[in-house]
């Protein structure tokens, strides 16, 4: 195209239709900045600011890295922070390995007729509050839950058993929250992969699994990461689920910020855990983009 | 005549990149004027200019006599039909059209009856409430002529607006766009790649490389006597060969070369430039203008012989693809539809033989080529 | 394999089996929340004790129903106001985005970009607890320095649809983006060619083009509004959001009427679920 390096350069400058000042750039950029600035930008220097800072012996707030000395030396909060972190890596995992079939399934195999259908059948309960889903495994899994119900019923159980408040149930409901933010990128990867990429594999020889490691997996990367940072992201900052499924003495993290927040009223160590966990979620998130080569503004296209 | 366009020594420069380098010319109104050139040579960055797109780094751009600089877009008087025809695709047919009135506060009769119109006029009646996606690549064509023709611009700006289409629909649009322009007596400004678009619809053709204007001129000229190589190779097709200038033969009447090419052969041909003995030259020969066999009566006859390397059946544009003896040098030569060649197998050799008239000879450019 | 090679019985049948056990996995929860809202019994559990609508229209002492229960419907109402003020807010906001990470360019666009994107990384709750902290200190720099008192930067209504915009902005801001990257500019040229002033173009040809990735776009904000639970739960102030009140019920133990919310929640999401994609589809 010859016009374009023109239409590159035009935009820049000389451009006949934004003459002497830019009022466009003006309107466009005014709300977007105040809304950067603001709502983001500000707070989160506020936060920073505010877990650095301590009362002393005199009562004053002065400059103190106390907040996160407290941290490392509290054995209660690294370990509920390193569970929390290991736990969303674990979840994460967890969700990929389940939802990626179903992706596959949906875009692949099963016929066009019931494709369109079957997919928004199932990102439907993702438009259900995160509260409603919980609130359904709740009834389900309680002690006087549905499912005890029938397990006593049909003779599998003599008295009803707790399935609630464990470690086991709480993945299980994170897994479940997260699985919409998995399943569109995939879906939209897969969408984007021609069959005839695994009809030429299968041609030429190809198994299953090597068609899934070799062809499938790697055109599928971009969504992958992205569906992975997403769902990482929101179990790390998950506070619901966590805290209405999970077990009375398995904190996840964010319980413990909201505590010190709310419960202690010691702002600036909740400021201070705040602050690590937007370092933790964004040190792993930085990580994954590195292993898998991708940068976060292709990641979200 | 009444001058529509007037483009005098425009320039345009991106940072050290001359697009477009002292170009100047005049559009007579009514007049069908096209700009020919390869991509990249300029010429869509000059039609960005004319519509207002681009600002000229250097020189005039006048319609209907009036200084264009400083206007923008949409208060100029031309309109430019884009390479992708740009139809609006969330409105219909009659919404398309009516776009550009109902800018200029045209009252809703008014627009209808234009609508219905120019629609009957571009052969498209009762299309109003078409989609833009029913339509043909044939029919969307005359819709984005119709959106720009309802506003009577000065000019009507084209820019390669056959280049979607396959080729026969493109072969039938060329015709239609030459009869519709005559028709509306509006003055086209068109661009293309495809000499053929060029040469069959245009009053005058220009022909454009690296920036600039080669060569101004009618079709017929500029294919019967191009001004430069660039011309010659561009416009129709051309075999090219080197020689050297042996000899001067100075008729009154026209003055001939003498000349011997690397294979040996010794041609005449008439002479364009001023050469002389010693010069290198490039020489010109349209397929058309080489005889196959040649009746040994006809004594200017330059005559050489050719071993057929295969036969290119294109129906009434076949070829013979030759090679000289001994040489690497091919040669396309035009196959006459009366059969009488039929015989002619590859391998074979056979005598070919071409006018000094018919040869266009250019001293060699010292530049790359 | 996929659809159109052929594959073993074993395979293809594994397959359906996984793919069903998960349709149940995902629609239990929400199946058996609904059946139980019509449960004639007093706790959202079974046995089945006969049909109810009490826990709709109820209206004694033991069985209030939804249609009478002011806590919660106050609480729907607030969540309503907040949706609205959120769609309406980050719809103009993301889509004055869109427009500027698209069509313009300006130095450290890159920079803005990513700071744009920075919701997406930073956890809902932080978010919260950042907003109340800035405003917070807002406050007292008022306080000590003009002496007034501003309502709006204690935890309240309006701090809860600030807290909400900062992250669905940058949703909203992807959604349109994602269509105007399709947009074809030859067509804002085309009009500016047929005599529309820049105004007019983005009017007409613009906006027309992005419209339904805006209602889209806007649907899909009001939806992340009137369930968002994270950032909201520190931002609250007296005026509760019906999944903060929900929240409080189902964590000091739960009534049928909480199915019977969930019921109505379910249905009125998947109609605007159904509207959005409906939108969508007509964009392709």
């Amino acid at each position: 195209m010859e016009s374009g390096i023109g239409h590159i350069i035009s935009q820049r400058k000389g451009d006949p239709m934004k003459p002497g000042i830019r009022w466009g750039l003006v309107i466009f950029i005014t709300p977007v900045l105040v809304w950067l600035t603001v709502l983001i930008l500000l707070p989160q220097v506020d936060m920073f600011i505010m877990s650095i800072r301590a009362k002393n012996e005199l009562g004053e707030m002065v400059f103190s890295i106390g907040n996160f000395k407290l941290f490392f030396l509290e054995p209660i909060y690294w370990r509920t922070f390193a569970r929390t972190a290991i736990f969303s890596i674990l979840v994460t995992f967890l969700t990929f390995l389940i939802t990626m079939p179903i992706a596959f399934y949906i875009t692949k195999v099963v016929s066009p007729k019931f494709q369109g259908f079957l997919s928004v059948l199932i990102l439907m309960p993702f438009w259900v509050s995160e509260l409603v889903r919980v609130y359904g495994w709740m009834i389900l899994l309680r002690e006087s839950g549905v499912i005890n119900h029938f397990l006593i019923k049909f003779g599998l159980l003599n008295k009803p058993i707790e399935m609630l408040y464990n470690d086991a149930t709480m993945i299980m409901g994170l897994v479940y929250t997260s699985m919409l933010f998995m399943l569109v990128p995939l879906l939209s990867a897969l969408e984007s992969l021609d069959n005839s990429f695994i009809e030429a594999a299968y041609d030429l020889g190809g198994s299953v699994w090597s068609i899934a490691t070799r062809i499938v997996i790697p055109h599928c990367l971009p969504g992958i990461v992205s569906g992975s940072i997403v769902v990482f992201m929101l179990t790390l900052g998950n506070y619901l689920t966590p805290n209405l499924m999970g077990g009375k003495n398995g904190l996840w993290f964010t319980e413990q910020i909201y505590n010190q927040f709310i419960a202690s009223f010691n702002w600036n160590q909740g400021s201070a855990f705040g602050f690590l966990l937007l370092i933790l979620s964004s040190g792993i998130i930085w990580m994954g983009l590195k292993l898998t080569k991708q940068t976060l503004g292709k990641v979200v296209q | 005549m009444h001058t529509d366009l007037s483009v005098v020594n425009v320039i345009k420069k991106f940072q050290d990149f001359t697009a477009v380098d002292s170009v100047s010319f005049d559009v007579e109104k009514g007049k069908f004027f096209s700009i020919l050139g390869p991509s990249g040579c300029g010429k869509t960055t000059l039609l960005r200019m004319i519509s207002g797109f681009f600002e000229p780094s250097s020189g005039t751009i006048e319609i209907n006599g009036k200084n264009m600089a400083g206007i923008p877009p949409n208060k100029r008087p031309v309109n430019l039909i884009f390479q992708n025809l740009a139809l609006f695709p969330m409105m219909n047919v009659a919404e398309n059209i009516a776009f550009g009135l109902e800018r200029q506060k045209e009252k809703r009769s008014v627009i209808k009856t234009k609508t219905g119109e120019i629609l009957e006029r571009v052969g498209l009646p009762g299309f109003e409430n078409k989609k833009v996606d029913q339509l043909s690549g044939g029919q969307r064509q005359r819709v984005a002529i119709a959106r720009s023709l309802v506003l009577e611009p000065a000019v009507l700006l084209l820019d390669e607006p056959l280049g979607a289409l396959d080729l026969k629909l493109r072969e039938q649009m060329k015709i239609e766009l030459k009869i519709l322009q005559t028709q509306v007596g509006t003055t086209f400004v068109y661009i293309t790649h495809d000499q053929s678009e060029a040469l069959v619809m245009s009053d005058h053709v220009a022909v454009m490389n690296k920036g600039k204007f080669e060569q101004v001129d009618t079709p017929r000229n500029l294919y019967a006597k191009p001004l430069t190589p660039f011309v010659a190779r561009f416009v129709g097709e051309n075999n090219q060969w080197s020689a050297r200038v042996t000899g001067l033969d100075h008729n009154p009447d026209r003055q001939t070369a003498l000349i011997r090419t690397p294979e040996g052969n010794a041609f005449k041909t008439i002479m364009r430039d001023r050469l002389e003995p010693g010069d290198e030259i490039d020489l010109f020969l349209r397929p058309e203008s080489i005889v196959l066999e040649p009746d040994s009566s006809i004594e200017t006859l330059n005559r050489f012989t050719i071993i057929v390397k295969s036969i290119l059946f294109d129906g009434a544009n076949s070829r013979i693809l030759a090679q000289l003896p001994e040489s690497e040098r091919e040669i396309q030569i035009s196959l006459p539809q009366t059969r009488q060649f039929d015989y002619i197998q590859p391998g074979d050799r056979i005598e070919a033989g071409w006018s000094p008239e018919s040869g266009i000879s250019f001293l060699r450019e010292k530049a790359i080529l | 394999m996929i659809r159109n090679i052929p594959q073993t019985k074993t395979y293809s049948r594994g397959f359906r089996l996984y793919v069903i056990l998960y349709f149940v996995f995902l629609f239990a929860p929400l199946v058996v929340t609904c059946i139980l809202a019509f449960n004639d019994s007093m706790f959202p559990s079974l046995p089945w004790k006969g049909f109810t609508l009490e826990w709709f229209t109820g209206n004694t002492m033991e069985m209030t129903g939804i249609f009478n229960d002011q806590i919660n419907l106050d609480s729907i109402w607030v969540s309503f106001k907040v949706a609205f003020f959120v769609s309406l807010l980050s719809t103009f906001v993301g889509t004055m985005g869109a427009f500027l990470f698209e069509q313009e360019n300006f130095p450290f666009k890159q920079l803005l970009f990513f700071l744009m994107l920075a919701p997406l990384v930073i956890p809902g709750v932080i978010l919260g607890i950042s907003i109340l902290l800035f405003s917070n200190t807002l406050g007292l720099f008022f306080e000590t320095h003009f002496g007034l008192d501003v309502g709006l930067f204690r935890p309240g209504f309006w701090l809860v649809v600030l807290g909400q915009f900062s992250f669905i902005t940058t949703i909203v801001t992807l959604i349109v983006s994602a269509r105007l990257k399709k947009f074809d500019h030859t067509l804002e040229e085309a009009a500016l060619s047929l005599g529309a002033t820049r105004f007019e173009t983005i009017v007409h040809i613009t906006l027309k083009f992005l419209r339904p990735a805006i209602l889209g776009a806007m649907a899909v904000a009001f939806l992340m509004s009137f369930e968002n639970f994270n950032t909201t739960l520190f931002l609250v102030g007296s005026q509760a959001t019906l999944p903060i009140n929900l929240y409080l019920q189902v964590r000091d133990g739960s009534t049928p009427v909480i199915n019977a919310i969930s019921v109505l929640m379910i249905g009125g999401t998947s109609l605007l679920a159904l509207v959005n994609l409906y939108f969508s589809k007509q964009e392709r």
